[in-house]
């Protein structure tokens, strides 16, 4: 078991022929990732590395029965392939492009407001189920199948995570990076209940960061819905406040935000906080009793 | 990007949001000439500084004398001015904004931005106009009132009304009932045509003779959605801006100056968080956040390096890479070429974890180079809080 994406995952790539495009759907399909199609305007016909291109999401799910998307579009076009994603059926959407402006994703938000279509990001490192299926840019032999779910603001903390659970031998299910944007398609409390679901996963491993509440929302739900053990790190402890920390959405504006705040929410909702990235793995072992 | 106050109301002036009669200023002759041709009973001279607190700070000054202009303009320009929000170092003024006067009767506040929860534009209105928002939420919360605009359909009339009639406007002054809830609705006009982050008039006033006037203004803009207007983009005040970052966003690196003296080079933003944490768990305190992106090539972890050893501060160096698509090696080849171009005078820490990083400490261990090699992150911060000594 995992969750969101699996083995039987058909995915299409929108932006394949582009740099980033052609060499991340390169590296999914040889994680042994079904990527069954590619979508460039104009570009229909052509092959990148043996998968079809063609001009539209419409099309793609016509002749090839793609079911998710992976986004690699420029962010001036990005909210127009997301929607297109949406109208043409594809049930999960995984944005990684970095730099589209908040007010098309408010746009884009409420549009898929009560549609049956998840989006994942933008500004994310996308979604892996290890040795299944990795949908995103996230260094693939890192992750190690095994007993925990990680979900997560940030990339590369989260390879940090990833790589201390695979190196201690705990591996993990699925690993979500919901992104670093201040408005996003999917939150920590749309993915812990899945994995509080999902039968192969024991514990849960989410790292935060400042700005917003989406921490705090999390404490709430965990509080009350979540049984496994969740282990949290929350990144900036010494980021000022006002200033933006690299993602759009990590900064601390009008006292809100801290990292200390949503720590102390994690921590009174039975989270094991822990103080040191370095520490991740240890505390989930600890947990697990192992 | 924020813009100043005379940029800010010279936009709500397009878009049909009453401002005051005003020019911005670089000049006391200037200011003498406008004072003429402004002619008005009270004339208003405003230091023009991206910083609150000006007022109490001494950088706005009040005459009813336009011969007297001249005088205060110079008083203001070149000046620096230190409040709450400019640290204790402050800014210098280099322009002014010179408006006329107003009879006040009632200080309102309004502002717009992302209620990041609901992905909605939201106001947010009091009654309390002139103070400081967060403080009237901190104590008299129920003085704040809220209004979330639905993006699919714009801002309709009832949620000007919601709020005009939560503040009491039909009985503090009727006439400017409706007159408000158009100034909303050309207020979201503009933060969604300008792709702005937040738009605040603080305050916004109601006049005894009975019209609404933004009488501060303050606008800061999506970074990512200033593509789309050119015009905006020319509003861009350098001189207001950190010059290390302003160095480091030409060389696309993502750089926050911070006060301790431990300067970090990570790749990916919530690492290079993490990373400053881990240093203050050692002992010490982060110099800087700095984001090299994914790609750590020489190139950018040369630049990194010239503005890291720029700031005075720094007292040691401490490069955290986990190698994923990019390999080890290649950025230890980065470092070990980059490190040659600059003279690194400092204590030196590279840590690097991930694909190939065997490989890449080893370069680096071979290189000939004085630094410090580490795989492990929580060795790596206390090797160079060691090296450097603890923060006083």
């Amino acid at each position: 078991m995992s969750i969101l994406v699996n083995k039987n995952t058909r995915v299409v790539v929108q932006g394949i022929t582009g740099k980033e495009g052609s060499f991340h759907a390169t590296q999914c399909k040889a994680y042994g990732t079904k990527v069954v199609a590619g979508v460039t305007p104009g570009k229909a016909g052509q092959e990148v590395e043996g998968i079809p291109v063609f001009n539209t999401v419409v099309e793609a799910v016509k002749k090839t029965d793609c079911d998710t998307s992976l986004i690699f579009v420029p962010p001036a076009f990005c909210a127009d392939a997301i929607l297109e994603a949406a109208d043409a059926g594809i049930k999960l959407i995984i944005c990684i492009t970095e730099g589209i402006p908040v007010n098309d994703m408010v746009k884009v938000k409420r549009a898929l407001r009560g549609r049956d279509v998840r989006l994942i990001g933008p500004n994310c490192p996308g979604v892996i189920t290890v040795d299944e299926a990795k949908i995103g840019i996230m260094p693939g032999f890192i992750h190690k199948r095994g007993v925990v779910g990680v979900v997560s603001r940030s990339g590369t903390l989260t390879y940090e995570a990833v790589h201390q659970l695979s190196t201690l031998g705990l591996g993990e299910t699925t690993c979500v990076g919901i992104g670093g944007d201040p408005v996003n398609g999917t939150g920590f409390v749309d993915v812990l209940p899945l994995f509080e679901k999902d039968q192969e996963t024991q514990a849960i491993v989410m790292i935060g960061e400042i700005g917003g509440d989406a921490e705090e929302k999390a404490a709430e739900f965990i509080k009350k819905h979540v049984k496994k053990p969740v282990i949290s790190f929350i990144a900036g402890i010494t980021a000022p406040p006002g200033r933006r920390m690299g993602h759009a959405g990590a900064i601390i504006s009008g006292g809100k935000g801290t990292a200390s705040e949503k720590m102390k929410a994690l921590e009174s909702a039975g989270v094991t906080v822990v103080k040191n990235p370095a520490e991740i793995g240890l505390a989930v072992k600890k947990a697990l009793g192992r | 990007m924020n813009v100043h106050e005379f940029q800010a109301k010279s936009l709500f002036a397009q878009f049909g949001v009453p401002v005051p009669r005003g020019k911005e200023i670089t000049s006391p002759e200037t200011a003498s000439a406008w004072a003429n041709e402004l002619d008005t009973p009270v004339f208003v001279v405003k230091a023009q500084i991206h910083a609150g607190g000006r007022g109490k700070a001494g950088g706005v000054k009040l005459t009813k004398d336009k011969n007297a202009v001249a005088g205060l303009a110079r008083e203001l320009l070149g000046k620096t001015l230190v409040t709450h929000q400019t640290g204790p170092k402050g800014r210098v003024v280099r322009r002014l904004l010179i408006e006329e006067g107003a009879n006040i009767a009632k200080e309102l506040y309004l502002s717009i931005l992302v209620d990041r929860d609901s992905g909605w534009p939201t106001f947010i209105a009091s009654t309390e106009g002139g103070m400081e928002i967060e403080e009237v939420a901190a104590h008299t919360p129920e003085k704040i009132i809220k209004e979330a605009i639905d993006p699919a359909v714009g801002f309709q009339g009832h949620n000007g009304r919601n709020v005009a009639f939560a503040l009491g406007l039909h009985q503090i002054e009727p006439a400017v009932l409706n007159p408000f809830v158009k100034l909303m609705e050309n207020l979201y006009r503009f933060f969604m045509e300008k792709n702005a982050a937040l738009v605040e008039i603080n305050p916004l006033i109601i006049t005894k003779e009975k019209t609404l006037v933004a009488l501060d203004g303050k606008v800061s803009f999506d970074d990512n959605g200033l593509f789309r207007h050119p015009d905006v983009q020319q509003m861009r005040d350098l001189n207001e801006e950190e010059p290390l970052e302003i160095e480091a966003t030409a060389n696309n690196l993502n750089y926050v100056k911070l006060d301790g003296n431990i300067g970090c080079m990570v790749n990916g933003a919530g690492l290079a968080m993490a990373t400053m944490d881990v240093i203050k768990l050692a002992g010490s305190e982060p110099a800087n956040f700095l984001d090299v992106g994914g790609g750590a090539t020489k190139e950018t972890v040369a630049a990194g390096f010239r503005i890291l050893l720029k700031d005075p501060n720094v007292k040691g160096i401490f490069i955290n890479i986990f190698g994923g698509i990019v390999r080890c090696e290649r950025i230890a080849h980065g470092v070990i070429e980059a490190a040659k171009e600059v003279k690194i005078n400092v204590p030196l820490v590279v840590r690097l974890q991930g694909t190939n990083a065997e490989e890449g400490r080893k370069l680096l261990a071979e290189s000939g180079l004085k630094l410090d090699v580490a795989n492990d992150l929580w060795e790596a911060a206390q090797k160079i809080v060691q090296l450097t000594g603890k923060a006083a």
